[in-house]
């Protein structure tokens, strides 16, 4: 009997490892043969911990499963019984690209990997030139998945052009955005993507060092892709010879320290090179000079482990999905208070409303919703009269919103917005890098502004609007050019909270 | 400058710093290497580093404090870090994250008088379709609540 309990840190923070052992302990008593794998998540966070059995080759889940459940899903007769996992709404609704192996195999078995499609681009890629590599990315209409939306072919053309002796391949796993986990997800789930991908980069780009900077704020992935690069360095999909194809590249997994804007990119080469994580003044652009000076692509995670999908099955196929200039699927992470959380993976252009309301299921707490963060802490706050936005790049932007790294945070009527705002700014203090004064001084004037107008003091609302102005125009990077999003979203869609009468109201 | 380490960690120190000089950019690993080692950064590890990677005094102190995770002094025998980041803010994560210090008697990077648990604040650990989380050393929690967050405590000794 096979069964599959996710090892993934959101289905072990809900209780997945004393299942696991549950399991174990009751299959032993009762003398059955059972082999139990560990997977990723499927990404039904609210089913977590899913627990899967095979039964006539189908795999059947059982959810959100608890410790005493083991003997009912060992009988196959279960109060959490929920029936073919790849028959579930959420499942079947999904165009799973990038994501199509988490949750479906062991995430360190390269033999399954492969056995899933896995290394079949890089196979192909293998067999091209360079240039043809980077043309293939361009045709996919693939854009950086981290936040700004660069068109990834063209990254990399820059990066091919560049003439060095050496380049490097640098992913940006700092997923620091409240309300994203995507990132985390596929490294735990299916770190071979990643790796795949970056190999793919490499060849294209002629670079034969890669590294992953990854936050240390996940100790699970950085244990799993430490892992799997040992694992496919002995299979030579890394090392001097890729895939027999007489070309080179390596790669190391690099630990960030607790810094958010060290996920924006140069700050990030900094902090790889040893040195304080301050943003630098762009040109050069990293692609010329990046880590070390030298010819760097920096992309996101999932811009990254979307590479491989696009080689295996043509870059026609990806960008036939989509939206406008969004082509190919967007990972969308639903998170806070949401009935069905968790990553949903689909074409570009489903409405805010349809995200939040048919899959998130509404809030958690049954209350109505009130608004929605949609792109991490520098992202707008939507009210309910924005759902029907496409979730695409332009889309939202025309909406005054921000697709970002694709989190949607939803908030229910209790949710106090002027604390929100306050929040983005104190926020933006505490990471502020310190190089641009409206950065470091205006998010601090920030908070104490909020605090003025929660005092009562309402005509503090104007010094707001014209600080978060001075906060757009003044700021070398988006940590202090885009803060003043939450902050004036909250104000302009929800004016009666920045009155300071709140508390005479309730 | 005196040094209230033995000779065998003052060893212990220059082979970690050692191990990490061949690699590019070999600062922050160098760092983490000594955190896991020491449990904090020891002034006493600022020399040699500084020597081994030929930069100043200055610079590797203006490294060390502007991130979050490097320590000057030890923390608690366990560390605990509660998500204050907007996601678990949807749920109640800040009363938890009050109730908690409050219950602690502490403030955020406080550690509680018998040293078992210091209290961080972390912004996102991922978690944030099973929030609130909170993460008590490398293990993580999501769906965090009082009774949950006491559990924790306790085995922690705090
Ligand atoms: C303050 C700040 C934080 C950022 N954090 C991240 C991050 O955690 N992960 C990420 O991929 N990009 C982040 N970015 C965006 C990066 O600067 C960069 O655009 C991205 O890594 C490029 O990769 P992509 O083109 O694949 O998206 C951040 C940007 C800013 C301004
Ligand atoms: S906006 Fe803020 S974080 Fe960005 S460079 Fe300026 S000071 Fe640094
Ligand atoms: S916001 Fe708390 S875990 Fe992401």
């Amino acid at each position: 009997m096979k069964i599959w309990v996710p090892i993934d840190s959101a289905a072990k923070a809900l209780g997945a490892d004393a299942v696991t052992r549950a399991l174990a302990a009751e299959a032993e008593a009762q003398g059955m043969d059972v082999e139990i794998i560990r997977n990723g998540t499927r990404g039904m966070i609210w089913l977590e911990p899913l627990v899967e059995v095979e039964i006539d080759g189908v795999r059947h889940g059982y959810g959100p499963a608890e410790p005493g459940d083991a003997v009912g899903i060992l009988s196959g007769d279960s109060a959490k019984a929920l029936g073919p996992v790849e028959d579930l709404d959420w499942m079947k609704r999904q165009t799973r690209l990038t994501f199509a192996r988490v949750g479906v195999i062991d995430p360190l078995s390269l033999a399954e990997y492969e056995a899933h499609g896995g290394l079949a681009g890089l196979r192909r890629a293998a067999a091209m030139s360079g240039q043809q590599i980077v043309d293939e990315v361009k045709e996919s209409g693939l854009r950086g998945r981290g936040g700004a939306g660069f068109p990834t072919g063209i990254k990399w053309q820059t990066v091919h052009d560049a003439e060095a002796a050496q380049k490097y391949i640098v992913c940006n796993a700092d997923e620091g955005d409240s309300g994203t986990f995507a990132d985390r997800m596929i490294m735990e789930g299916d770190p071979f993507t990643l790796i795949e991908g970056m190999a793919i980069a490499g060849l294209g780009v002629g670079a034969t060092k890669g590294y992953v900077y990854l936050r240390s704020e996940y100790p699970d992935a950085i244990r799993v892709m430490r892992r799997a690069v040992e694992i496919a360095r002995h299979a030579r999909v890394l090392g001097a010879d890729v895939l027999g194809s007489g070309r080179a590249f390596d790669m190391e997994i690099r630990v960030g320290a607790g810094a958010y804007v060290c996920g924006e990119e140069t700050s990030l080469l900094n902090s790889l090179e040893g040195k304080r994580g301050v943003v630098r003044a762009k040109p050069p652009l990293p692609a010329l000079e990046g880590f070390l000076g030298r010819p760097t692509v920096v992309n996101n995670v999932i811009s990254l482990a979307t590479v491989p999908v696009i080689f295996e099955k043509g870059a026609q196929a990806y960008a036939d999905f989509g939206l406008g200039r969004s082509r190919g699927t967007v990972t969308l992470q639903i998170a806070g208070n949401v009935a069905r959380g968790g990553l949903f993976e689909t074409a570009f252009g489903i409405s805010l409303g349809e995200v939040v309301n048919e899959l998130g299921d509404g809030t958690a707490t049954g209350r109505p919703v009130k608004a929605v963060q949609v792109g991490g802490p520098l992202g707008a706050y939507l009210p309910v009269s924005k759902f029907d936005a496409p979730l695409g790049y332009e889309e939202l932007d025309a909406e005054g919103g921000l697709l970002g790294h694709a989190g949607l945070v939803v908030f229910d009527d209790s949710a106090d917005m002027l604390k929100m705002a306050r929040f983005a700014m104190e926020f933006c203090a505490v990471e502020s890098c310190g190089k641009c004064t409206p950065c470091r001084i205006g998010a601090v004037r920030g908070v104490e502004t909020i605090d003025r107008i929660a005092a009562g003091d309402a005509g503090a609302v104007p010094l707001l609007s014209d600080l978060c102005e001075t906060m757009k125009e003044g700021s070398l990077c988006a940590l202090g050019g885009f803060t003043p999003f939450p902050v004036m979203s909250a104000l302009t869609h929800f004016p009666d909270e920045f009155t300071g009468q709140k508390e005479a109201a309730e | 400058m005196a040094s209230d380490m033995s000779a065998a960690s003052l060893e212990e120190l220059r082979q970690i710093i050692d191990a990490h000089l061949h690699l590019e950019g070999p600062l922050l690993p160098m760092l983490h290497g000594i955190q896991e080692a020491f449990g904090h950064i020891p002034a006493e590890a600022h020399a040699p580093i500084a020597e081994a990677l030929n930069i100043s005094r200055a610079e590797l102190h203006g490294v060390i404090s502007f991130y979050h995770d490097f320590r000057e002094k030890p923390a608690g025998r366990h560390v605990l870090k509660i998500c204050r980041a907007e996601a678990c803010q949807a749920v109640g994560g800040e009363a938890l994250a009050e109730a908690t210090l409050s219950k602690l008697g502490l403030d955020w990077h406080g550690t509680t008088k018998n040293g078992a648990v210091t209290v961080e604040p972390v912004y996102c650990l991922g978690l944030c379709a099973c929030a609130p989380a909170a993460m008590m050393d490398d293990r993580v929690v999501g769906r965090v609540d009082t009774a949950r967050m006491d559990e924790m405590l306790t085995e922690a000794g705090a």
